[in-house]
């Protein structure tokens, strides 16, 4: 109400009036028993949120989009998992973006993201997201909002604690979670030698600076162990990672009680700048292998797969002062590095505090060589030396912490299911409230930065139950929206989210929303069928595979009438959509598909396969409602049986039923 | 002044709701007044090809059709998807039409009339000159038809108005005309 008396009416005639109803008639918050305030979530028709906020998909394999803080879906994105709205994964041209060592692989669990950073700050370059299955790392275009590349990661299984990203995107990190023999070993050996056989892998993949296109520029082997999360070091602490281990036992079964036998497991903690150093003089042995780098082509609207057969290798033994352990309590999940660099705050999911390690005490203690031995020939720093302090009970079951740029953190509590925030300095606890259910990852606006927006907090959260209308055994996932400008968190919006959310990040709109590519220019357009104008359009057979250069406008396929294919033909639509009208997409389908439709966008080139497996008419059609005549968009393919001598023909507007004249046609013909 | 006029409208709206209903409705969004209001003609967008009234607009031959639509109203329509085939009588054409005619048909009173003249200007689908046929009937935006003639190698329009050129637009096509087309007397 304030807000628009303020704005929008004459500020001399009307706001006498205005204010006199803000007493009366000032709305009051929505706030209930359960919480809630609609007006601080409410975007009006038309408004915009503040902040994108990117989310991991889960076993959806895909990204989502919501506007913060209305909660609303914009987009999913797909990366790993097909999709079957778009045709990514299904069209010629997005099937290599799928491919990897093991074949054609159409899903994957996306767990974490990582937005690019400059200085420690979002730059709205690129989505970096992980595959967790079949590993690899996809980079996702924040102009397009369209991954751009996936990137497989070698002598790695379960690609869980990654991507983690430096404050300048240098590298993105990538820990393996199961430790598993190496690809270029025999993995034929008995699983109980664990001990013997298994190795961990810690890749390092290069960002161009430019591009944005990944290499694998090293990689640590490790001991075997479990990684699960990690963060890189930022401001005092940039050149350093700190990656989270588990299962130091080195059990190979039964995990949930054998790897939880000793009292700390470590947080490893890397030094990147050395490893860079030991790379350039050589150090690095080069191990065969064989991964997928798969990287989509704005200009040719395809995506082209390599499978790549080499990988440099540190090895610790030949590489000091690279690797430290430090011991954390029992089994630790998150370890996040605070805006300044100095605290890592490691979560141990089993453990009652919450240890801070200081990066200076870190430091200091190598420098002393304050040692508790060593874990595998790496040094294991004194828990005590590397200590900031511990979080006194904080609440059960500490996973994640994310920052508000105001001295505070906020640490998710899975099995107490609560945010709980405290202060980094003192480690006091300050405030703790209640998610339901059962808080997996949480996000601040820009948490993961040396500038956290803050604002809001969401939580992510892994069982549903009764917030929304039950739909069956089956539910969405739940996040929940709290206010953290004031000194009590609280809670404003529950929002359904897709998959099953993991990590996220949030990001202001303003620094992604200005540069949204709308339409690719059709003159731009390199894809090698392409049929850039009506005049373009062909029909073509080589052997048994017959091309189709088509055209989509308002309102019609050129071609619509296609003759002379055989039953045994292998049909490829290549579907060229010539709009040049932002958010004017054309979808194509045919009967009998054996895979999806493809949408293309304005002055896209995309593919469909289509097998003739019959003969008979078959009906295609737009499947993108784009017109007033989006129903008069459609053609028919007439298939003839193997062998057959119809000839190949095709056209829009001109094969009309020949002229039939009864009356006239006997009268001719008794005239010749 | 527009604009200032609907948040006018609006605002008496919104006070009695949340005055008279506070209970009820105490739930309802603080900034609910703050509605986009405008169509499609309104999205910021500098990249896409232009619609036929963007085209139009950029016209100095064109200035009375473009003032013509803004008094109908049919600008948001006109931008949207479509897809439009328009007949475009320049400047010139309705200097033919008297003046007075002209004048009373900008008047809000005959703003219904406007409509229907301007509709008829208006086919919805993209038909190119090379699709269109001699002795071919087109079903207009109002509802009556205009017929197609090719009379020399051009085309004309109910054997009055003749397409001196045509440009494609995102949403359609525009079809310049060198006279206005008056629907037939119903």
């Amino acid at each position: 109400m304030k807000r628009f008396c303020f704005k929008t009416i004459p500020v001399l005639i009307l706001t006498p009036l205005c204010l006199l109803f803000l007493e009366s008639c000032k709305p009051k918050t929505a706030q209930s028993a359960a919480g809630g305030d609609a007006s601080k979530s409410y975007i009006a028709p038309g408004k915009y949120d503040e902040f994108y906020n990117v989310v991991s998909g889960g076993f959806n394999g895909q990204v989502a989009v919501y506007g913060i803080p209305s909660g609303r879906l914009f987009r999913i994105i797909p990366v790993f998992s097909q999709s079957p709205e778009s045709g990514y994964g299904f069209s010629e041209e997005t099937k290599p973006m799928l491919n990897t060592s093991h074949g054609f692989v159409p899903w994957d669990d996306q767990h974490h993201i990582a937005l690019s950073q400059t200085r420690g700050e979002h730059d709205g370059r690129w989505v970096f997201a992980n595959g967790n299955n079949t590993p690899r790392i996809a980079r996702i275009d924040l102009h397009t909002f369209r991954t751009a590349e996936i990137l497989e990661i070698p002598n790695s299984a379960g690609n869980h604690a990654s991507p983690f990203i430096t404050e300048n995107s240098e590298y993105v990190l990538a820990a393996t979670r199961f430790s598993v023999p190496l690809d270029d070993q025999n993995g034929d050996v008995p699983i109980n030698t664990y001990k013997k056989n298994f190795k961990g892998s810690i890749s390092f993949i290069s960002i161009d600076a430019v591009s944005g296109e990944m290499n694998i520029a090293f990689q640590i082997r490790t001991p075997g162990v479990n990684f699960d999360l990690s963060r890189a070091g930022k401001g005092v602490s940039h050149g350093w990672f700190f990656v989270s281990c588990y299962n130091s036992e080195q059990a190979n079964t039964l995990l949930e009680v054998n790897a939880s036998a000793k009292d700390k497991d470590f947080i490893m903690a890397i030094n990147w700048k050395k490893a860079e150093e030991y790379l350039k003089a050589g150090k690095a042995k080069k191990q065969a292998v064989r991964y997928a780098h798969n990287v989509y082509d704005e200009k040719t609207h395809s995506a082209t797969s390599t499978i790549k057969t080499e990988v440099s290798v540190l090895d610790p033994a030949d590489c000091p002062d690279m690797l430290y352990m430090i011991p954390c309590p029992k089994s630790p999940h998150g370890a996040d590095v605070d805006p300044t660099g100095e605290y890592i705050v490691a979560s141990g999911k089993l453990a009652a505090t919450i240890p801070v390690f200081s990066f200076t005490k870190i430091q200091k203690a190598i420098a002393d060589h304050a040692f508790d031995g060593e874990y595998d020939g790496i040094p294991v720093l004194k828990y005590e030396a590397a200590l900031h302090g511990e979080v006194v009970k904080p609440g059960l079951g500490p996973l994640h912490t994310e920052f508000d740029g105001k001295g505070n953190a906020y640490t998710s509590m899975f099995v107490s299911s609560e945010i709980v925030k405290w202060n980094i300095k003192d480690l006091k606890v300050l405030d703790r409230v209640p998610t339901y259910y059962s808080i997996g990852h949480l996000s601040i606006p820009g948490g993961p930065t040396a500038k956290p927006h803050g604002k809001y907090v969401i939580a992510y959260n892994k069982i549903t139950k009764d917030r929304y209308l039950p739909t069956g055994p089956e539910l969405t996932q739940s996040a929940q929206l709290y206010d953290i400008t004031g000194e009590k968190m609280k809670l404003l919006l529950d929002f359904p989210t897709t998959g099953e959310p993991h990590y996220a990040e949030a990001i202001p709109a303003s620094m992604i929303m200005s540069k949204q590519k709308k339409i690719f220019k059709i003159e731009e357009n390199m894809h090698p069928y392409a049929a850039k104008g009506e005049g373009q359009v062909k029909v073509e057979r080589s052997g048994n595979q017959v091309h189709v250069r088509m055209t989509a406008i308002r309102s019609h396929l050129t071609p619509d009438n296609i003759e002379g294919v055989r039953v045994g033909d292998e049909v490829y639509f290549h579907v060229t959509n010539l709009e040049q009208d932002w958010d004017v997409p054309h979808g194509f389908a045919i009967k009998g598909a054996n895979n999806a439709e493809i949408l293309i966008m304005p002055g896209e080139t995309q593919t469909l396969k289509w097998k003739a497996d019959r003969s008979g008419i078959f009906p295609f059609y737009c499947t993108d409602f784009c017109s007033a005549l989006h129903q008069e968009m459609q053609g028919y393919i007439r298939v003839s049986p193997a062998g057959s001598n119809v000839a190949l023909l095709f056209s829009t507007g001109t094969n009309k039923p020949a002229v039939t004249t009864p009356d006239k046609t006997p009268a001719d013909t008794s005239n010749k | 002044m527009k604009k200032l006029l609907n948040s006018l409208i609006v605002f008496p709206a919104i006070v009695i709701c949340s005055c008279s209903n506070n209970k009820a409705t105490s739930d309802q969004p603080a900034d609910a007044s703050e509605v986009k209001l405008g169509g499609q003609a309104s999205v910021k967008d500098d990249e896409s090809a232009k619609d036929v009234v963007k085209i139009a607009a950029g016209s100095k031959d064109h200035t009375t059709l473009v003032a013509a639509i803004q008094q109908a109203e049919l600008v948001n329509a006109l931008s949207n998807a479509g897809p439009f085939t328009v007949f475009a009588p320049t400047n010139a054409a309705f200097d033919k039409v008297p003046k007075e005619t002209l004048d009373n048909l900008m008047k809000d009173a005959n703003k219904e009339q406007l409509q229907d003249i301007l509709q008829y200007h208006v086919y919805v689908g993209k038909l190119q000159t090379e699709m269109m046929e001699d002795g071919q009937t087109l079903n207009q935006v109002n509802g009556q038809n205009i017929t197609i003639s090719k009379k020399d190698g051009k085309i004309l329009i109910n054997n009055s108005a003749t397409i001196t050129a045509s440009i494609p637009a995102a949403n359609g096509i525009i079809h310049i005309i060198d006279g206005v087309l008056l629907p037939p007397s119903k």
